[in-house]
């Protein structure tokens, strides 16, 4: 990776929040992009998980490991503060079991970070509203038919969700074409962050 | 990148345990003098940090890559061996032996037992999979080597990669177990017991000692076309053989009419002429008694320690089916150890870690990249 290939707001922020020379386990880790910038930027010690045999590939093209299969069954042989960090980014909102994985993530990580598109940013609004057709943006780019996406959620049910299970916010990041946005974040980001732990 | 054959090669042996100090077995029973016939391919680099050592499968040789002289053929993993190829020559040193109990030049049944000056046939000591091994760190001694940068293996193979794991992870930086199990199903010792049995019902098998007169041919050639059978997919012998018929001519009503009898009957006769009777019968035992287990969980022997593991297993493959591949995984998990592992989409079946060249030369080139890196860097 060169020094001035330009990095995707998400990963960028997820750069941020993670700590030099610590342990990741990526969840849905896809081609490897964000485990490969994890290891050179901050030295990581990296684990990936992927469904996808063609990202694999790319992955181990990368010099990453990864493993091959199911997050949804992926997690249990790990030992409890296996990882620094156990990472989450826009896979959440396509398990099957939210629930399960979440909690064998915060077992697994001393710390989680999760991202994942916003249900609730304006332009889903307003597509839902004004013209009567499911959102499609930037960070939900599916047609309703070929979507892998199984959850839709905004960034206020999350942090709902994490009140109700005790769940502890360390960070929030929330992202509007891929730049941070602080303003009525839950209307005009389009992307969620959150480091979390229990 | 040129991707090239390494040309002629030879086999070399080499002898240790000679008297009085013997070989020591798992059983507590001594063999010596053992020999081990070996080849090897490209130079050990000057801080011998570049070996790798291969590992054969149940009917596998010494003879992985390259051309003996005269030969049509090459070795049996050849299109992964060699300048260019996954296991990159100009790159790596690379070790294949003979394994202990083997009939291909390393010491086994067949050989000649110095008590006796016969073939040992049934006195030969049952053997483990972790004597072989045990054999071949003999051997990686012998040749001044103290880390190999990987064991990798198929079938077999990968379990004496997983031997390397329980008994030597302080010797090999990495493993590369390729559709394999940590112990055998009920279902893989069945099938290697039909395969003993048949043997063992030749008349001409003669409680193994057949070395003066007929070999049990009819038996060992059963045996391997059973192997045949578990080693193809529904789908890879339906594309190969169809229901295709060789000829009309029916001189006996059980004639071998189907291709795909013929293509069995052609693989168990050829198989003959290269193998031990004797030897598939130890063989396959090492291979059923294996259990990467035994003595103390692999998770506990390997949690913590610098290595890298590459698992790789066949959609396909019925008989090393990707569950047990998995359970390699988990292990791996459980140790805290980095690991990699793709199930590649084949339908060869288990015989895909000979075929599928294209996915192991992607995934093992660039894993072994990464273990060499990560030397470099610490």
């Amino acid at each position: 990776m060169k020094e001035n290939e330009i990095i995707k707001g998400d990963h960028k922020a997820i750069l941020d929040m993670v700590e030099q020379n610590s342990s990741v386990l990526d969840l849905g880790c896809g081609g490897g992009e964000l485990l490969e910038l994890l290891t050179l930027r901050k030295n990581v010690r990296g684990q990936g998980i992927e469904i996808d045999e063609q990202a694999i590939y790319r992955c181990v093209a990368r010099g990453l490991s990864v493993l091959h299969g199911d997050i949804d069954t992926g997690l249990s042989e790990y030992k409890d503060k296996a990882f620094d960090y156990v990472i989450l980014n826009q896979s959440l909102q396509q398990l099957k079991h939210v629930e399960t994985v979440l909690f064998d993530a915060l077992r697994v990580g001393k710390k989680v970070i999760v991202g994942f598109p916003n249900f609730a940013y304006y332009r889903a609004r307003l597509r839902l509203f004004l013209r009567g057709r499911v959102p499609i943006t930037a960070s939900l780019p599916y047609t309703w038919y070929e979507t892998p996406n199984l959850h839709f959620l905004s960034t206020l049910d999350f942090l709902d969700y994490c009140k109700e299970k005790k769940i502890k916010i360390e960070l929030k990041v929330y992202l509007a074409a891929d730049k941070p946005m602080r303003i009525l974040p839950n209307f005009f980001a389009n992307i969620g962050i959150f480091l979390i732990s229990k | 990148m040129t991707k090239a054959s390494v040309g002629t090669v030879e086999t070399k042996y080499f002898t240790f345990a000679n008297s009085p100090e013997a070989f020591s077995l798992e059983s507590k029973e001594k063999l010596g003098p053992v020999t081990l016939a070996y080849e090897t391919y490209g130079t050990l680099a000057q801080d011998k940090s570049n070996a790798i050592l291969i590992l054969h499968a149940l009917s596998g040789d010494a003879h992985a890559a390259g051309y003996h002289k005269g030969d049509e053929k090459p070795g049996w993993w050849d299109n992964m061996i060699g300048p260019g190829r996954a296991f990159d020559t100009e790159k790596y040193f690379v070790i294949c032996s003979n394994v202990l109990g083997g009939c291909r030049g390393s010491t086994g049944p067949v050989s000649i037992n110095p008590k006796t000056n016969k073939p040992f046939a049934l006195d030969f000591p049952l053997i483990t999979i972790g004597d072989m091994v045990a054999a071949q760190k003999a051997l990686i001694d012998h040749l001044g080597i103290d880390k190999l940068l990987t064991v990798v293996g198929g079938s077999m193979g990968g379990m004496q990669a997983l031997a390397w794991l329980v008994k030597y992870s302080d010797r090999i930086r990495s493993a590369i177990p390729i559709a394999c199990a940590l112990k055998h199903s009920p279902q893989q010792i069945a099938f290697d017991e039909v395969g003993r049995q048949a043997i063992m019902a030749d008349p001409d098998w003669k409680s193994g000692n057949y070395y003066e007169g007929k070999s049990p041919d009819r038996g060992l050639a059963v045996a391997r076309m059973l192997g045949h059978i578990t080693y193809m997919s529904d789908i890879s012998m339906a594309e190969k053989f169809g229901r295709h018929k060789k000829n009309n001519i029916q001189p006996f009503k059980f004639t071998a009419d189907f291709e795909v009898e013929g293509y069995l009957h052609y693989r168990g006769d050829n198989f003959v002429k290269r193998f031990d009777a004797n030897s598939y019968l130890y063989i396959t035992k090492a291979m059923d008694n294996f259990d990467a287990s035994k003595d103390k969980p692999l998770h506990e022997v390997l949690s913590g320690k610098p290595l890298k593991v590459l698992v790789i297993a066949f959609k396909s493959d019925w008989l090393y089916p990707a569950y047990q591949s998995k359970e390699i995984v988990k292990v791996c998990k459980h140790a805290g150890i980095g690991a990699s592992f793709c199930e590649v989409d084949s339908t060869y079946g288990h015989d895909a870690f000979l075929l599928e060249i294209e996915e192991e030369t992607h995934l093992i080139s660039h894993f072994l990249k990464s273990v060499s890196q990560k030397r470099g860097k610490a």
